[in-house]
């Protein structure tokens, strides 16, 4: 009875404390505008089941990928497992599940156990992989303390977790053989192996493994889910959605801007009498995350923050300032440092301080050769293009801010009609010559 | 070279089969200038029906837009629609990677509507519609070719075979760069780039790529984009290496496959 009121309490605090960060995420993602968009439901349906669902953009790196897979399934079929565990939890059962699956259970037991296993495996790989073979991407400039310290607390917190159902089913299998209370499940391939450990202990202090490895699994579990909504982790939710709503037309193709197209139509004498007149038209780019598309900024929390764009980024790999990745991030950095003042009571996105030049210069995004590549090199879709190319539009529009090479060339365009110094009327010179 | 302009063929109460987009490189830039009448003598030899816009056509906007000037990548935009449409134009074909983005992607919004082919689709289905008759051990048989990926043609809108069927036409060793088709690596000039220098960094990226084009061996880099030519030739001379190794269009090559100029 006492572990039950305890298990509710452990449970209730769980779901509060991950609400209240699910609910601020979202306020956070709904202060860009609205551009969530539903159209095409089939082609997003199977862009989310092939990219998201199905990693297809993972498997462009076999190894990893592989690995990543593992991860994936053992966490989508372990997950399984909780729900007996929650049931178990609440009703002071143990093992409900046994008695009606019979045969069955001990099957899907030895499946979780090679899951648990090939998880465990695969999260040493990559903390090899991350902290001895140190590969390239994980070590970039950007990658400072936190990044490389959240990653390191997610594989190890999985790795704690696998030996804890592990050790579990061990003792479990031992108790089996002299308490009635715990359920046949048959031999279980893995955690078998560990029984000699425990076999000589006394059966009180097996049942307290046993029951502190439970408690510690779940306890585990229910808190890594609260510190995934702080960390680059959420991309395991977030993928989902990212990938329904990421964009579907051409990577060539940049956002209109519609207030702007009224504007044009007004200066040309286009516009129709009975058009209505254009709404205010705010700023015209980003300057701050509240200018900024929502779908860009659900991406920044869907960024686990793996480096495959700026790895892939022409800029970057000569030696430039931009990292697609740290544009990610830093979008994400300002949405928490506003939270964090809104929650305080504070002044939120007006504390002086906004996501151009305060967080990312200047001389980031002018060295964006917009070639797409972080783009495409993006697992689940998240397109850091989109932002560049917002910020850019503020400095052109709202500051006159662009490199003075730039501005030449916007005057080439309105005078000459093209970007270099030539007159219009030569256009045509090339078939006479 | 007989190039007409649409403004001709309509006055004569024609109508061309396609308008050809010959882009400000195309028109001025002294390089690319070779290419357009390369590309227009490939027109001419088949037979094609085709007209220009000459003077009436201005820049898409898309550096403009790329920078961050929406309005006068708008203006640029809302100008050349209403010649094309003033035309009734239905059919676009252009060799510039840039031209053909923002023509095919962006001017659809704005009241644009045009069946838009990059050069390199419409070389390819000359060659497999047999119009364009490529005999067997040509100029450029044996000969290492090395294509390098234009962004906006590949990543952009996903054209990364087109130009490959058509230099594959030449019956030339075609070579891969290990970055190439959806990990191409960028020339540099994109985005605008073209126009201004780079930002400060440990190298340029033209000569990251030249570097890795001369690694194949090849002794002509193919191109299919006025900004990509620009910068791979620069790099080219940037290593000196411009006396054995040559940067071509693909139009190029196929005009001197076919003894054309």
């Amino acid at each position: 009875m006492i572990q039950q009121i305890a298990f509710i309490a452990t449970l209730a605090a769980a779901v509060y404390f991950i609400s209240r960060r699910v609910s601020g995420i979202r306020k956070n993602i709904g202060l860009g505008k609205n551009t969530f968009r539903t159209d095409q439901p089939q082609v997003r349906l199977r862009n989310m089941m092939l990219v998201a669902f199905g990693q297809k953009k993972m498997f462009k790196k076999f190894i990893p990928a592989i690995l990543h897979l593992f991860i994936y399934v053992g966490f989508v079929v372990i997950n399984l497992e909780v729900l007996e565990f929650v049931i178990d939890g609440l009703a002071g059962t143990h093992r409900i599940f046994a008695p009606y699956l019979g045969g069955f259970y001990g099957v899907l037991m030895n499946i979780f156990e090679f899951l648990a296993v090939a998880v465990l495996l695969s999260c040493v790989f990559f903390l090899i992989r991350r902290n001895i073979l140190k590969v390239k991407r994980f070590w970039m400039y950007e990658m400072t303390k936190w990044p490389r310290l959240d990653a390191n607390i997610i594989l190890f917190t999985e790795i704690v977790l696998m030996l804890a159902i592990l050790t579990m089913n061990a003792t479990d299998q031992i108790l089996q053989q002299s308490d009635p209370h715990y359920a046949a499940t048959g031999k279980l391939y893995f955690s078998s192996m560990l029984m000699p450990i425990f076999d000589s202990l006394p059966v009180s202090t097996l049942l307290f493994i046993e029951r502190f490895a439970w408690w510690f699994h779940i306890i585990g579990i229910l808190a890594f889910a609260v510190y995934v909504t702080y960390s680059k982790h959420l991309h395991i939710f977030l993928a989902f959605p990212n990938t329904y709503f990421a964009k579907i037309e051409p990577k060539g193709h940049m956002n209109n801007m519609p207030v702007v197209t009224n504007e044009v139509k007004m200066m040309l004498g286009l516009q129709d009498a009975t058009a209505a007149p254009p709404a205010e038209p705010g700023r015209f780019g980003a300057k701050d995350i509240n200018d900024l598309p929502s779908t860009s900024l659900m991406g920044a929390y869907s960024c686990t923050e793996c480096g495959r764009c700026t790895a892939e980024c022409p800029a970057n790999l000569t030696g430039k300032k931009l990292s697609p990745r740290k544009i990610m991030m830093d979008t994400r950095d300002r949405m928490e440092d506003v939270r964090k003042s809104l929650d305080k009571g504070g002044p939120g996105l007006q504390d002086g301080k906004t996501l151009l030049n305060d967080y990312i210069t200047k001389e980031e995004i002018n060295a964006c050769t917009s070639c797409n590549a972080c783009v495409e090199a993006c697992p689940v879709l998240i397109n850091p293009l989109e932002i560049i190319l917002e910020l850019r539009r503020y400095v052109s529009m709202e500051e006159s801010g662009a490199p003075s090479s730039w501005n030449s060339m916007y005057q080439n365009i309105e005078t000459n009609f093209a970007p270099w110094k030539f007159s219009p009327s030569d256009r045509f010179n090339w078939s006479k010559d | 070279m007989n190039v007409p302009t649409l403004a001709e063929m309509t006055s004569r109460g024609e109508t061309p089969e396609v308008v050809f987009w010959v882009g400000c490189a195309g028109s001025f830039d002294d390089r690319y200038k070779r290419v357009t009448r390369s590309f227009v003598s490939i027109l001419n030899a088949v037979g094609i029906k085709f007209a220009v816009l000459g003077t009436e056509e201005t820049c898409t906007g898309d550096p403009a837009r790329r920078a961050g000037n929406e309005l006068l990548f708008q203006m640029q935009a809302m100008n050349n629609i209403q010649v094309l449409n003033g035309y009734g134009v239905k059919k676009i074909v252009t060799a510039c990677p840039h031209c053909f983005n923002t023509l095919k992607n962006e001017y659809p919004e704005l009241g644009g509507n045009y069946e838009v082919i990059h050069h390199s689709v419409f070389l390819q289905q000359l060659i497999e519609s047999g119009q364009i008759k490529m005999t067997e051990g040509g100029s450029f048989k044996g000969k290492k070719i090395t294509y390098h990926d234009s962004c906006f043609l590949g990543r952009a809108n996903n054209i990364y075979e087109a130009p490959r069927a058509v230099l594959e036409a030449l019956d030339a060793d075609l070579v891969e760069m290990k970055r190439c088709r959806t990990t191409g690596l960028c020339c540099g000039a994109g985005g605008a780039q073209m126009f201004k220098e780079p930002e400060a960094g440990r190298k340029d990226i033209n000569v990251e790529r030249t570097e890795e084009a001369l690694g194949t061996g090849a002794t002509t880099i193919a191109v299919a984009c006025p900004f990509c030519m620009t910068m791979m030739s620069d790099g080219v001379k940037n290593k000196e290496r411009e006396a054995e190794v040559k940067v071509k269009d693909i139009a190029e090559l196929i005009a001197e496959a076919q003894g054309l100029r």
